[in-house]
């Protein structure tokens, strides 16, 4: 086989997923590292937000990728609403009852999908896209855009951590809560930039998923095990070690059908997962360990 | 005659009931008494289902197994089955915090649904296992129900024994100590990591067992019959809802929750087809939105746990 088919086939897909995987997996080791607890509903958060994309494509006949920015914006709302309805009374009581609540709104969102949309695959837009050639590289323009919204996001989220107030509140907060309070960070204000932040990429997460392959109800549960290999191979709470995580998480993925039968690719995310907890728990980044 | 259909009727609720108090009474030794979070409760159940199903079934052409063993040998093997699987996934995440157990058991229940729909020569792929045995299956309908009733009433019989037995003895104290204050019973010299692996190994026995009883009933199992997640969300509602950490609670909330959600069934069924499916998800919504109430308005369930001091989980 030559080089690049090699890229083509193998290296471009397992970057497509891994970015997409990235993006998700930010939102977890955030939740993760800020409050403290395993958020299950973020997969289906991610089916939810691409369904309303594909809602908004529909009301108002614009393309899918002027669409995202929108959805984008109703997710983070939805996320919010979520917060203060299920999760916001338990803060109090122990963490895990947090967890518990997250895989019921789990369930919800996607039954809720289902009631909506049905259960039959849908897609953004109909007919086959051939794909350009950079320098010997395939590429459609729906990876082309995905692998640039990826950048931006991930570039202007570190911009925001690092180098703004509440940035450094956030960092502050994943450090070391108690000393973030004693220091005049206001916890509220952090918690809903949070959920802002997290359902924004969990529709941008889920969005890029359905334009790259198509959209169902299940697919958001199918991506929370990877979303979470990553952030734990990342390392917990290091946006970086997230987007590094997704980035392998993604690539061993797709280059494991070389070594196994395809249906058990979903496995390797598991598979990394186990090790990563056996060997190494703090993650290639030095994260929390909880 | 509507009596009779209608008597029917309640074995086959009752039979499984019986079943679902199984599971729930093994989550309630996880959860309830260690605090330990295992969200693949179906990936276990399915995993004793399918070791019962192909150790006992009759020999068929297109897959392995049917080894035709006798039906209490298959029910021991799905236990320990079961318990093989629990105990290197309970010995790698138990050291941390039960976010990290949850994760793994969502992995566990994906990984063997994959391994079910996948692998033909094993479990039969989509076509699933037939010619699975059931004990007193030869007798007259009406006889052959009521006696695996009773056999499924003694199992969970025998099972809520020997748990109150365990709970009343200083090993049910430890576990309460580890659960409440981890720390202080680390500090006492008991062995935590352990004996968390010890709850979540013999929990997840018991639900590999409740999974041969259900295969044992059904005669055949397709990869249909277990959706992972709405079983294992169902199971989790009940212990709830009936009071984690207290056993009659777990067996009384499956009574409670499986009535609910097949009459629900039952009632859905006769809409015309285009809302059916419809109701079919939104009874999943509810099932979702009852456990945030419960959470909320009465977190320590109907019957809560005897001692008063923590209701609910661990602290």
């Amino acid at each position: 086989m030559a080089i690049i088919d090699f890229i083509n086939f193998y290296i471009v897909p397992g970057l497509l997923l891994g970015s997409i995987y990235a993006v998700g997996a930010i939102g977890i080791t955030m939740v993760f590292g800020i409050l403290r607890f395993a958020h299950f509903a973020h997969g289906d958060m991610a089916t939810m937000g691409a369904f309303i994309a594909l809602a908004v494509v529909g009301l108002f006949g614009v393309t899918p990728w002027t669409a995202l920015p929108i959805a984008m914006v109703l997710t983070a709302i939805l996320a919010v609403g979520i917060d203060r309805t299920f999760y916001d009374y338990l803060r109090k009581r122990p963490a895990i009852l947090t967890v518990m609540a997250s895989l019921g709104v789990a369930l919800m969102l996607r039954s809720l999908v289902q009631v909506i949309w049905g259960v039959d695959p849908q897609t953004y837009q109909r007919g086959i896209v051939r794909p350009d050639t950079y320098f010997g590289i395939l590429l459609r323009p729906r990876e082309l855009y995905t692998f640039l919204s990826v950048i931006v996001i991930v570039v202007a989220l570190t911009i925001f951590l690092r180098a703004s107030k509440w940035g450094k509140a956030m960092r502050a907060m994943s450090d070391n809560p108690d000393l973030a309070r004693l220091s005049g960070v206001d916890n509220r204000m952090v918690t809903l930039l949070l959920w802002t932040i997290v359902g924004a990429l969990c529709a941008a997460s889920g969005f890029m998923l359905a334009i790259n392959t198509e959209l169902t109800p299940m697919m958001g549960w199918f991506l929370l095990l990877p979303m979470f290999a990553a952030a734990i191979l990342g390392g917990v709470g290091r946006v970086e070690g997230a987007v590094l995580g997704g980035l392998i998480v993604g690539m061993v993925e797709e280059l494991s059908v070389l070594v196994m039968p395809g249906q058990y690719k979903a496995a390797t995310a598991f598979v990394i997962l186990l090790l990563i907890l056996l060997v190494r728990p703090r993650g290639l980044l030095n994260g929390k360990v909880l | 005659m509507e009596l009779i259909g209608l008597a029917n009727y309640a074995i086959f609720m009752g039979i499984l009931i019986g079943i679902y108090a199984l599971l729930s009474l093994a989550l309630n030794i996880q959860w309830g008494f260690t605090g330990l979070f295992n969200a693949g409760v179906a990936g276990f159940f399915a995993i004793g289902a399918y070791t019962s199903a192909i150790l006992t079934s009759t020999p068929a052409l297109n897959r392995m197994g049917g080894f035709e063993w006798p039906i209490l040998l298959g029910w021991a093997a799905a236990m320990l089955v079961a318990a093989m699987i629990a105990w290197p996934i309970g010995k790698i995440c138990l050291r941390f915090r039960s976010d990290y157990l949850a994760i793994a058991t969502i992995g566990v229940a994906e990984i063997f649904r994959l391994i079910i729909k996948s692998e033909d020569w094993l479990t039969g792929g989509s076509r699933g296992i037939t010619g699975i045995p059931r004990p007193f299956g030869d007798l007259p309908y009406v006889q052959s129900q009521l006696a695996y009733l009773a056999l499924v009433v003694i199992a969970v019989l025998v099972v809520y024994l020997l748990v109150e037995r365990q709970l009343k003895a200083p090993w049910g104290r430890m576990m309460r100590a580890i659960r409440d204050n981890e720390a202080a019973a680390a500090a006492m010299g008991k062995q935590v990591e352990a004996r968390r692996l010890q709850a979540f190994i013999f929990g997840s026995a018991i639900m590999g067992l409740a999974g041969a009883l259900f295969v044992h009933f059904n005669r055949s199992i397709t990869p249909e019959a277990i959706d992972p997640m709405i079983a294992t969300f169902l199971i989790w509602i009940m212990l709830i809802l009936g009071g984690s950490g207290n056993n009659r609670g777990a067996i009384l909330g499956a009574a409670v929750i499986w009535i609910i959600w097949s009459v629900s069934e039952l009632l859905t069924d006769r809409l015309p087809t285009e809302v059916a499916i419809q109701a079919k998800y939104i009874r999943i919504f509810i099932i979702g939105l009852m456990l945030q109430l419960v959470l909320r308005f009465r977190p320590e369930g109907i019957l809560p746990e005897e001692r008063k001091r923590n209701p609910v989980g661990p602290g």
